[in-house]
């Protein structure tokens, strides 16, 4: 295809992508390399319906200036990628010389806030993504089994989990996990402890996020692969059953690498979701056991004071993370690219 | 599919209905059983004293003499006028498909065809565009649609849901183009049409099926997004879903869950209708499409 | 009750053009961002009713209120001209500077308002209060008659009761109150805090000094009532502690009087819980004399970068939305106003005891949120056994610090 023509093909999605993902990435890139300016404080005292106290305030026309000067407020070069709320150098230098021993370390690493949200994060993925395209793979086949007729409500009922906006899907989960809920009763029957409770244990808690993650993702892997199956070519699997394959072995030999594509494609899109990990966090009310990078974000901007330069430093190492995550997958876009 | 190849021993059979059976309960049975709490009053729905209440609605009955009501209905329908986050919420959704295939049909057909580097890492910023959490790019929305008098309209947050969204329609319509044989469009090319026109007369009628699926990925991103919804839109063109959440109720003040509960039951019921009339086209684009990458 | 007065308060907003008051306004546009509870919708549909020909008077009440104040305020001119705040929420608007001084207004315009709606800030009024709002005790009566004990005073008895009532075999978790990681565990703390007499910062500067013996009592006592809670307690804010309350599973907690309404009402429980549910004044801890709570305004401010035409405009149909003819049977209920001519009802007991207690007000300084979410973010560690109590709150003096650098505050 001709440059020119590309480029005008191209131009459309280019601009939109452009304006509203490039250039906010760059404002964020820039902005978590500055901090607010020295703010002056004044003594001042503060009078309501309830009486007066002494407290402090900014003062306006002494920062007003500085805000003048500079509107992007102090440069604080990697200042703030490093300080304790993110990368905390100077605290993991500390724990490593103080701790007796890994597992000591581990600990103190996990007591901080990054690290802590990191470690969810990464053990979500781990095992969300896998679990999820084993799922939805599994679902597909049975589905590609059942009569014709069937097919539409089954494939309407399979997607449910990812219909049903998480806002009140999860709202329902969380109360039925209570330990008084349908499930929460019922996982107490089966353990035969009165006492359990998901909501009150850190491991059960992951347990539970772990298993919305894949409910809630299954029905997306399902669709591409269930598509994926339609074209498995039945010459082949015909040949194959005439050569004697057993069921499994045909499903290993022909399916499976006929939808290899598919899965990296789900892989990559879901291994990505999964480390952006965030509202099952909040409907769950799990912060207390499990945080993770967006959790962390989203924290930054919902406080009665925003911290716009520690969202934005959050923000691009999570971009740098799923860098990281998804090179395998992108090298071997690169090579399927230049053959 | 009717050949010997698929043909099944009954064992294999039992076992693939007994699996298929389970999942279905696991994914249908919060959604139904939503959809009878929905009958019900909250101290029943939400039951901390006993979880039968929610079957049997001991509390609905000693609080509205039955053992349903239609209260979670009427309060999001008529007294929140629900009806108008519907409506809003379809001019978002029809808006978003249209305007995200439209860009990214063209865009992933020059992705496909073009044999140059650069292809790739268009590619591969779109990808890692994608990665960028949502919640720090709509907070940094905030303050120029302001200045600019944009903020709160639905056409602000349909681009933005487009743009959000053109990574992964790139990609899958790119992967979908990859397998419409390229003699196609060159052989029209041969006779004389320029690149547009081979597009539009040779690619735009075997595309359907591909675009179709994308589009329905692009739909649920509109109909269930909260992120973006939630913070640009104003009061009088809010979406469903910032709708449903404004039902929840804040810190200090209790909210009507019952109404979010219902309003929910009921968005689902077009979408039954649309996934039906769509599955047959769902699978026959991802099969043409994103099946050899 | 509040479906009711919801639905009419956004029937007012709706046909605002069709009730006219007089407000004397000619010219000008009102925009009115906040969130969204029953009171403040009927401030947004009182003010309303000053929209004339020249006058358009608009309001977006949301509970995402605090995201898009600042955005919206900044621009100039400002998309609202109005931000409907708390004394947590004002700050952010004063450290960013998009809100105006109100004197000359006020001296203009507000001749009719009475000293107390009035919120100063070195001596320039800031905001205008309408309402207000405090954590107090809620009991059930027949509970405690059952055990044979008096309503508890302080946490000392609230322990000592719910001792009693599990002896009893009554409830297993008779102690309820909004726990939940962030926010809310943060607010309980400060109550406590406050309680046992304790400073959040060092005198006049944004140092934070919680590690001290009262950081630590405010800790144990948080504990040990949560040994009386359901186990879940980290997961149950204020909606979820509602519930516990309705279900009838718990005879004592700490709860906002905004939510009093709720649970003394016939809906949502039986009437064996909502008969017996009664309210008590604010909790002491310790011996420091303070109440472990904290009080709470709700007022109204006018932006910045507006012309004086709309600030004009704004503050007038507020200062209207805030007169004693908004008092209604309807509205009377809605919230504790500070507002002339309010009767208090039961229900608003409880804050009115808080105030007379002499209750501290939520500190309105410009880092006390970058606490309160260190705070939130931090506390559940002890809770749950991972930390000891120095740690955490060693840890919430490093999160803290390392935000307050960040914004500042700190050099």
């Amino acid at each position: 295809m001709k440059h020119s023509s590309f480029f005008w093909f191209v131009l459309p999605s280019t601009v939109l992508m452009l304006l509203f993902i490039a250039m906010p990435i760059v404002s964020v890139v820039t902005q978590s390399f500055y901090t607010a300016h020295e703010q002056v404080i004044l003594e001042v005292e503060n009078c309501g319906p309830f009486g007066c106290t002494q407290e402090t305030s900014v003062d306006q026309e002494a920062t007003a200036a500085l805000r003048e000067a500079e509107p992007l407020g102090k440069f604080a070069g990697f200042d703030i990628y490093t300080d304790r709320n993110h990368l905390a150098f100077g605290e993991v230098a500390a724990a490593w010389v103080k701790s007796d021993g890994l597992p000591d370390f581990g600990s103190s690493l996990m007591n901080l806030p990054f690290y802590k949200a990191l470690g969810f994060t990464l053990t979500y993925t781990a095992i969300v993504t896998p679990l999820t395209i084993v799922l939805g793979f599994i679902v597909a086949i049975a589905v590609n089994a059942v009569a014709k007729s069937l097919r539409g409500p089954t494939i309407f009922f399979s997607l449910l989990p990812m219909i049903v906006t998480p806002l009140v899907g999860s709202l329902i989960l969380f109360w039925m996990v209570d330990a008084r809920g349908i499930l929460g009763t019922g996982l107490q029957w089966l353990a035969d402890d009165p006492n359990l409770s998901v909501k009150a244990s850190t491991g059960l808690m992951w347990i539970m996020l772990m298993v919305y993650g894949v409910w809630h993702a299954a029905p997306f892997a399902f669709v591409v692969f269930y598509a994926g199956l339609q074209t498995v070519n039945t010459d082949t699997l015909e040949s194959a059953m005439v050569d004697g394959a057993t069921r499994w072995e045909r499903i290993r030999y022909v399916v499976v690498p006929h939808l290899m594509p598919l899965v990296t494609f789900v892989a990559l899109i879901q291994l990505m979701d999964n480390f952006r990990v965030f509202e099952p966090i909040i409907s769950f009310q799990a912060s207390a056991h499990a945080t993770s990078l967006s959790y962390a974000i989203f924290n930054d901007l919902g406080g009665e004071t925003r911290l716009l330069s520690s969202a934005a430093a959050t923000s691009v190492l999570t971009i740098i993370g799923i860098g990281i995550l998804l090179s395998p997958v992108l090298v071997r876009t690169w090579r399927d690219f230049n053959r | 599919m009717s050949s010997i190849a698929t043909k099944q021993t009954p064992t294999v059979k039992i076992l693939a209905n007994g699996f298929l059976i389970m999942w279905l309960i696991v994914a249908a049975f919060p959604f139904l059983w939503t959809l009878w709490g929905s009958f019900k009053v909250e101290g029943d729905f939400f039951s901390k004293a006993n979880w039968a209440n929610a079957l049997f609605g001991t509390l609905t009955q000693s609080e509205t003499g039955g053992s349903f009501t239609g209260a979670g209905y009427y309060g999001a329908w008529v007294q929140e006028e629900f009806w108008r986050a519907v409506m809003n919420t379809t001019i978002v959704c029809v808006c978003v498909v249209t305007i995200s295939l439209t860009f990214g049909t063209l865009g992933g057909y020059a992705l496909a065809r073009s044999t140059y580097r650069y292809a790739f890492w268009f590619l591969l910023f779109a990808l890692m565009f994608r990665a960028m959490p949502p919640i720090t790019l709509v907070s940094g929305y905030l303050l120029p649609f302001f200045e600019w008098n944009l903020w709160g309209r639905l056409s602000t947050t349909i681009i933005v849901l487009v743009a959000l969204n053109q990574p992964f329609t790139l990609w899958m319509l790119h992967s979908f183009f990859k397998n419409i044989p390229q003699d196609l469009d060159e052989s029209a090319m041969v006779d004389g049409c320029t690149r547009f026109q081979a597009f539009r007369h040779v690619i735009i009628p075997v595309m359907w099926p591909g675009v179709i699926t994308t589009g329905l990925f692009s739909f649920l991103l509109a109909y269930n997004d909260f992120a973006v919804t939630s913070m640009l839109l104003s009061k009088e063109n809010q979406t469903m879903i910032p709708k449903i959440a404004s039902f929840l109720g804040t810190t200090q003040t209790k909210g009507n869950v019952m109404f979010a509960v219902s309003a929910v039951v009921s968005a689902t019921a077009p979408l039954f209708v649309m996934v039906m009339f769509f599955q047959r086209q769902i699978v026959s684009g991802l099969t043409a499409g994103a099946v050899k990458g | 009750m509040n479906l009711k007065t919801l639905a009419a308060s956004c029937a007012l907003i709706a046909s605002a053009g069709a009730s006219w008051a007089d407000c004397g306004i000619e010219a000008g546009r009102v925009n009115i961002i906040g969130n969204e509870f029953p009171a403040i919708q009927t401030i947004a549909a009182e003010a309303a009713e000053c929209a004339t020909g020249g006058v358009t008077i608009e309001a977006n009440l949301t509970a995402d209120h605090q995201t898009l104040n600042v955005a919206g305020m900044s621009g100039n001119p400002a998309e609202y001209t109005s931000a409907i705040v708390a004394n947590s929420s004002i700050v952010a608007l004063i450290n960013e500077d998009v809100i105006r001084p109100l004197d000359d207004l006020v001296a203009e315009f507000g001749a009719d308002i009475p000293q107390r709606q009035k919120i100063t800030v070195g001596g320039k009024v800031m905001a205008i209060a309408f309402m207000a709002n405090a954590q107090t005790l809620a009991y059930r009566s027949d509970v405690l008659e059952q055990v044979g004990l008096d309503v508890p005073t302080t946490y000392e008895e609230v322990l000592a009761a719910a001792e009693a009532i599990r002896a009893a075999g009554i409830m297993d978790h008779p102690v309820g109150g909004a726990y939940a990681a962030g926010w809310n565990i943060a607010q309980e703390f400060n109550n406590m805090y406050l309680g046992h007499g304790g400073k959040f910062f060092e005198d006049g500067s944004a140092n934070v000094s919680i590690n001290n013996p009262q950081g630590v009592a405010t800790l144990e006592v948080m504990k040990a009532l949560t040994e009386y809670m359901n186990p879940d307690y980290l997961t149950h804010d204020s909606n979820g502690t509602q519930a516990e309350w309705e279900a009838g599973n718990v005879a004592l907690m700490n709860m906002w009087g905004s939510r009093m309404q709720n649970i003394m009402d016939d809906e949502g429980s039986e009437p064996q819980v909502y008969e017996n549910t009664k309210v008590g004044g604010p909790l002491m801890v310790g011996d420091s004399g303070v109440p472990a709570s904290t009080l709470w305004w709700d007022g109204w401010t006018v932006s910045k970068n507006i012309s004086d035409d709309d600030a004009a405009a704004t503050f007038r149909s507020l200062a209207h939305a805030v007169s004693p003819e908004t008092l209604t049977d309807d509205t009377m209920e809605q919230a504790v106003w500070l507002i002339d001519g309010y009767k208090p009802a039961p229900v608003s007991e409880g804050v009115l005891a808080a105030v007379k207690a002499g209750t501290a007000p939520y500190p309105m300084l410009p880092y006390m949120g970058l606490l309160h979410t260190a705070l939130g973010d931090n506390v559940a560690d002890f809770m749950t056994g991972k930390e000891s109590a120095e740690q955490t709150l060693a840890d919430i003096e490093a999160a803290y610090t390392a935000a307050a650098r960040e914004q500042g505050y700190i050099k």
